[in-house]
């Protein structure tokens, strides 16, 4: 029973970790949390949903193939949400530079809530069902019991951080990532294009969200327009329980939480899965605001 | 315009209807006309800010209330006054609701307008003291309304302080997620003690106040006391606004560490604010679950969180008077326009972020902080 959780709770906590990993991402750029995350990573579950719906119009040759399907479904609603990204950076973060704090945290509020109702108006209010086309082949082995759906997901979500981690530490454009972080002025003055670095930031932190997303909402099989809500929330405490603006943090924080939710409902209540995540976001923001992995946080918010 | 410009904005704006090709639906199919609508907006407020004429009709509005803000109050109260004599009971039910969040907004602004902290779980003090007068006066009948309402408000100061001891002591954007955590902690708490609050199916029978001889049980008599209640705290949070606190509250807001360095307990007066405004959020709570007789879960959403921090923005951050009249635009406003009551969020969102973009300090402004721009602006001259 425990193993059963526990893959139960590393499937959900891949999710949790690549959202994590936009928040971590933007924090360290901006050292602002861009509250329109959550609503990225909805609009990439309906994306993946619209999509879905659209396999039995597709070429013969993907039809068949599982993972040739989820990675079409997977690019295009990332590629799509990246621009999502693009666009609230431009929009609602980029004119508010150098403005009081304030004031970007009201604006991302008000993207959230526009985009959650644009969401909402366009797609309906009610729950989407997910076409149960996919790996739903069932899989026992040593009394834990999981689909091939679950399997594609968990191996999913580690390559695309392994790609994530290849980008920032590997790529000329991720040093720049890590170097604008650091120090933006410095960054700028040898030559790093801050405003370039700050809107691939964004699209690539929305790329993993996009397909969190869908993976997310494939797993579970009916998304909301409610989801990125407390999707965000829990994946900002993943972010904020590894440290936030640590990319190894943020991986790590995913996945415990999603173990520590997947347990928790598993031996104490399901009522309050969703406070569990709540109770570490405090725990850890008034015990220790600088996470697992932060080193000493310059609370100068 | 140069050319440039255009074509840039051109495909600014083609890239964005592109992203929302796939949500394209008979509902949304104008949106092009939505971005055209934007595209028009951001040339006009170019050629606002060019057009000095265009300007200073905006300053000298903005000016004219500001001077006679007595005035202003005056007339606005005695509209008020009146106002249930020439309604409908609806619209006064309406008008009602309107009051009560103008309430909350009031009490946010100690918070967000006066200190600067950002608080996004708010509707968790409502919760507490409309939970307290229901459990005190309908599910355990311990007491009258009139023990009860204080007792509201005593107890969801006693949740601010409890909440505020540890969040306080962070700050921005960490502050802001802590509080809307402790939001929607109380709410599903509220949802599974079943045995206190009801559970999802909340408490019903909450009588009206009465004085014994007389219940307020027409909207027009709940209106009146409401409002009475309303002017009472708007008055007392304008003199709070000019006490010592008050300025201290400010001087904490424009710059901490120079406040702290005059000798103001930043914490303190921090803690002071948030549990000020709990109080008056659950004194809002109290007269919300006595107007409506039923209280449940669901009137405690995040949803109504943002909505009385938007009541706070648009009316202007640090303003008084400004929050009243951005809990009465949201509220009474969307009643006047019951079809497009779909859109109603959408424009919300894209209202605060024009909001923030163009025109930080909301429709008033905090004269304060404008009358500190202004003398920056001259000494710069």
């Amino acid at each position: 029973m425990f193993l059963q959780h526990l893959l139960n709770g590393i499937t959900i906590g891949g999710s949790y970790a690549l959202i994590a990993l936009g928040y971590t991402l933007v924090y360290g750029v901006l050292k602002l949390i861009n509250f329109a995350h959550g609503e990225i990573y909805m609009i990439g579950a309906y994306l993946g949903f619209i999509l879905i719906s659209l396999i039995p119009a597709m070429p013969s040759f993907l039809q068949g193939n599982l993972v040739l399907v989820l990675l079409v479904v997977l690019l295009f609603a990332a590629t799509i949400c990246s621009l999502y990204g693009f666009y609230l950076e431009k929009i609602c973060y980029r004119p508010l530079r150098g403005a009081p704090k304030l004031t970007p945290l009201i604006s991302a509020l008000g993207a959230s809530i526009f985009l959650q109702n644009f969401v909402m108006i366009s797609m309906g209010a009610k729950d989407r069902i997910f076409p149960q086309t996919i790996g739903m082949q069932s899989i026992s082995m040593g009394g834990v019991s999981f689909t091939l759906l679950q399997l594609v997901i968990i191996f999913s979500s580690i390559a695309l951080m392994a790609l994530i981690y290849w980008f920032i530490n590997r790529t000329r454009l991720g040093i720049a990532i890590k170097a604008t972080s650091t120090d933006p002025f410095m960054a700028s003055l040898v030559g790093i294009n801050v405003d370039t670095v700050i809107s691939v930031t964004f699209m690539a932190g929305s790329f993993l969200a996009a397909c969190a997303g869908v993976m997310i909402g494939l797993y579970y099989g009916s998304i909301n327009f409610t989801l990125g809500y407390l999707g965000g929330i829990k994946a900002f405490t993943a972010a904020v329980l590894g440290g936030i603006g640590n990319v190894p943090g943020a991986m790590i924080g995913g996945f415990l939480l999603g173990i520590i939710e997947a347990l928790g409902a598993g031996y104490f209540s399901s009522d309050y899965k969703d406070v569990y995540a709540f109770f570490i976001l405090i725990a850890v923001l008034v015990f220790r605001p600088a996470g697992l992995l932060g080193k000493g946080v310059n609370e100068r918010a | 315009m140069n050319g440039r410009n255009l074509r840039y904005d051109i495909f600014f704006y083609l890239g964005m209807l592109l992203i929302c090709v796939p949500f394209l639906k008979a509902h949304t199919a104008y949106m092009p006309l939505v971005f055209l609508g934007v595209w028009g907006l951001r040339r006009f407020a170019a050629f606002a800010e060019e057009n000095r004429k265009i300007t200073s009709i905006r300053e000298q509005m903005v000016s004219t209330v500001q001077m006679h803000q007595r005035l202003t109050v005056g007339i606005i109260l005695a509209v008020a006054l009146l106002v249930p004599f020439a309604s409908s009971n609806y619209l006064i039910e309406v008008l009602t609701s309107a009051i009560l969040y103008a309430i909350l907004a009031t009490a946010l602004n100690i918070t967000v307008g006066l200190t600067g902290v950002l608080v996004l779980g708010f509707i968790g003090f409502y919760a507490v003291g409309a939970y307290t007068t229901g459990i005190l006066t309908a599910k355990f009948a311990l007491c009258g309304f009139w023990v009860a309402l204080p007792l509201s408000g005593l107890v969801a100061m006693l949740f601010g302080i409890l909440l505020g001891i540890p969040a306080l002591r962070l700050k921005g954007d960490y502050l802001a997620v802590v509080t809307l955590g402790f939001g929607e902690i109380i709410r599903i708490f509220l949802t599974n003690i079943n045995g206190l609050t009801g559970g999802p199916n909340g408490i019903l029978g909450i009588k009206r106040p009465s004085f014994g001889f007389f219940t307020l049980d027409h909207p027009r008599d709940f209106y009146w006391f409401a409002l009475a209640i309303l002017a009472l705290i708007v008055l007392m949070v304008a003199r709070l606004v000019n006490s010592r606190y008050g300025r201290a509250w400010i001087a904490i807001r424009e710059n901490e560490m120079a406040a702290s360095a005059l000798g103001i307990n930043v914490f303190r007066k921090h803690l002071l604010s948030f549990s000020i405004s709990a109080f008056f959020g659950g004194i809002a709570g109290s007269l919300f679950a006595v107007k409506q007789g039923f209280i449940s879960p669901d009137s405690f959403t995040f949803y109504e969180s943002v909505l009385v921090l938007c009541m706070v923005v648009l009316g202007g951050i640090g303003n008084v008077v400004g929050s009243v009249i951005g809990a009465l635009l949201l509220i009474a406003v969307p009643e006047f326009l019951r079809e497009f009551s779909m859109y109603r969020m959408l424009v919300f969102g894209a209202v605060m972020i024009a909001l923030m973009v163009f025109r930080p300090s909301g429709l008033l402004g905090s004269r304060r902080i404008t009358q500190e721009i202004k003398d920056c602006e001259d000494e710069g001259q």
